[in-house]
């Protein structure tokens, strides 16, 4: 069923460039500048994480990345051509489930197809991201009936539905319990290694983001830049306790100024 | 319980009143049917989902005998203004006619302005809430006629519109329009902006945003505002009938008055009374399978 999703499908992560994005919000007529001259690239197929300390503009960046809000300056390009809108291609899981209530867990999963009328062509493909999922059995189940770790597969199904080129994580596991928390990691690893979309993570959780990236972009505090690139080639499934894994942990530690916490 | 009722009621209904036979007959038969279920039915799950009534079909046993007692029996209560129950029962059998007709159209010039008042209120609140060019123009509108009660346009619409069955329409659509247009807005206001995020990185268009997202986001809102909105339609329904439709048990309420039939006068408010919380619960039952999802998020 993977496969099928996978073949039939063919994802291939698509790639995105950052040229000299900045932003600025607007605050009682001040600007305040949120990133920062940040430039990068992103690889087909690749995962990369963005780290820094919270509230430092990451999420700013994902919804500039999503197409959701435009930079104030600078530009970005998916395949060669600027982002300017929100596109079933770059599909975003946030932090907060954000299931809609009043539907039930299958036609959450089915909002995209129906967005863009591919519901009756591609039915069944809802039935495969829920097994993508494990939440075969809760299809008719409402959001409210469900666990926090539940919830967050069910938004994860949303996405792949899809079939993005460009799968967006804004701390997608931060409001799970830890034991969740570390399965769902395992989990997304195997999801994006079955895919290959390309996967762009924000987190804050140093080991998170070494456990599933193969890059790491360490950010500064607001406004961001880019202050470190870290790369961990290790093969997955990573383990905390390897002593390369641990000697990258502090070097990334080092990144954000917290080695002498360590 | 029942058996103590059963006793009650003969006991204090048997009286020497020539039309009072048939009511006590009545009384009698329910209270021994109830008495009945009570000792043979405790095993059967109806009667037992009946057991839960049981103390208020004994207060109202209560009351129908004290207030058999105070008219009927007695004479405490001066007469034509407060008749036994009996006579209410008699009008109801005597005078079926006119309270249909009057239930008829009475029912007929609420479902048409109500209707009409929660679609245009409905179509307008989403309107405002969704689109500031509609915001702009409709909200100052609102917030100046709005919170005028749709009864003080009565004299107006009575000689703008060409019948009083038109006018009382406008006033009920305008007495129903106003909170359902207000909630409804306030609800699609209300609508969560991530909601949105989501629909929009997964390709939807604005016609899905109002459809598929605002609008049912926006349901629970709506629902209040057709429940005050079905309350004022009440009324401003009794108010058009009493002051210009000739017809409705409004009209009839009147009517019975000027004849100093008082007895008619508690029959058609008891039938109104059945009648608005009739429609209640149908209201209640619409929303519970509309809105079943809530069930878990909210205190039902």
């Amino acid at each position: 069923m993977v496969a099928a999703i996978a073949s039939d499908y063919a994802v291939r992560g698509s790639t995105l460039t950052l040229r000299e994005v900045s932003h600025s919000f607007d605050l009682e007529g001040q600007p305040l500048p949120v990133l920062d001259r940040i430039s990068m690239q992103v690889g087909r197929g690749e995962f990369v994480a963005l780290l820094g300390p919270s509230g430092c503009g990451k999420s700013t960046l994902l919804r500039l990345v999503a197409g959701l809000d435009t930079p104030t300056a600078g530009s970005l390009l998916t395949e060669g051509s600027e982002i300017e809108a929100p596109d079933p291609s770059r599909v975003v899981v946030f932090q907060d489930p954000t299931l809609y209530p009043w539907r039930t867990v299958w036609s959450n999963v089915a909002l995209g197809l129906e967005a863009r009328g591919l519901l009756r062509t591609h039915r069944g493909r809802i039935e495969d991201a829920l097994r993508l999922v494990g939440l075969t059995g809760f299809a008719h189940a409402y959001p409210h009936q469900l666990s926090g770790g539940m919830a967050q597969r069910a938004a994860l199904a949303r996405a792949l539905v899809n079939d993005p080129k460009l799968l967006i994580l804004d701390e997608p596991l931060g409001q799970l319990d830890s034991l969740t928390r570390i399965a769902m990691q395992a989990e997304l690893v195997s999801l994006w290694q079955r895919s290959n979309f390309t996967a762009l993570l924000v987190t804050h959780d140093v080991e998170e983001a070494l456990l599933l990236a193969g890059r790491i972009i360490v950010l500064s505090e607001r406004p961001a830049r880019i202050k470190a690139e870290v790369v961990n080639s290790q093969p997955y499934p990573r383990h905390r306790g390897d002593p390369h894994f641990v000697e990258l942990r502090r070097e990334v530690f080092e990144h954000l100024g917290l080695d002498e916490a360590w | 319980m029942v058996a103590a009722l059963t006793a009650f009621w003969p006991d204090k209904l048997e009286s020497d009143w020539a039309y009072t036979g048939g009511f006590a007959i009545a009384c009698g038969a329910l209270a021994l049917v109830l008495a009945l279920a009570a000792l043979v039915g405790v095993r059967f799950v109806a009667f037992q989902r009946l057991q839960r009534f049981f103390p208020w079909l004994f207060a109202l046993a209560v009351f129908l005998a004290a207030w058999e007692t105070v008219t009927a029996k007695l004479g405490l209560l001066p007469l034509p203004f407060f008749p036994p129950p009996q006579a209410i029962i008699e009008v109801v059998i005597d005078d079926w006619g006119r309270l249909a007709q009057g239930i008829f159209a009475s029912a007929r010039l609420l479902a048409t302005g109500y209707f009409l008042g929660a679609a245009v209120g409905f179509v307008t609140g989403v309107a405002i809430g969704w689109s500031r060019l509609a915001g702009y123009w409709i909200h100052p509108v609102l917030r100046f006629i709005g919170p005028l009660p749709a009864t003080a346009w009565l004299p107006l619409a009575f000689f703008v519109f060409p019948s009083s069955f038109s006018a009382s329409i406008f006033l009920i659509a305008l007495a129903t329009g106003f909170p359902v247009t207000v909630l409804t807005w306030s609800g699609v206001a209300c609508v969560k902006s991530a909601y949105y995020d989501i629909a929009r990185t997964l390709g939807a268009t604005q016609r899905f945003l109002v459809l598929k997202v605002a609008i049912p986001a926006a349901m629970p809102h709506v629902f209040v505002g057709l429940f005050m909105g079905l309350g004022n339609s009440f009324a401003v329904l009794v108010v058009a009938e009493m002051l210009g439709v000739k017809a409705g048990l409004g009209w009839y309420l009147q009517w019975a008055q000027g004849w100093a039939a008082y007895a008619n006068m508690y029959a058609a408010l008891l039938l109104m009374a059945f009648l608005c919380s009739g429609l209640i619960t149908l209201l209640f039952r619409l929303r519970d399978r509309l809105l079943s999802w809530q069930k878990g998020v909210v205190r039902w």
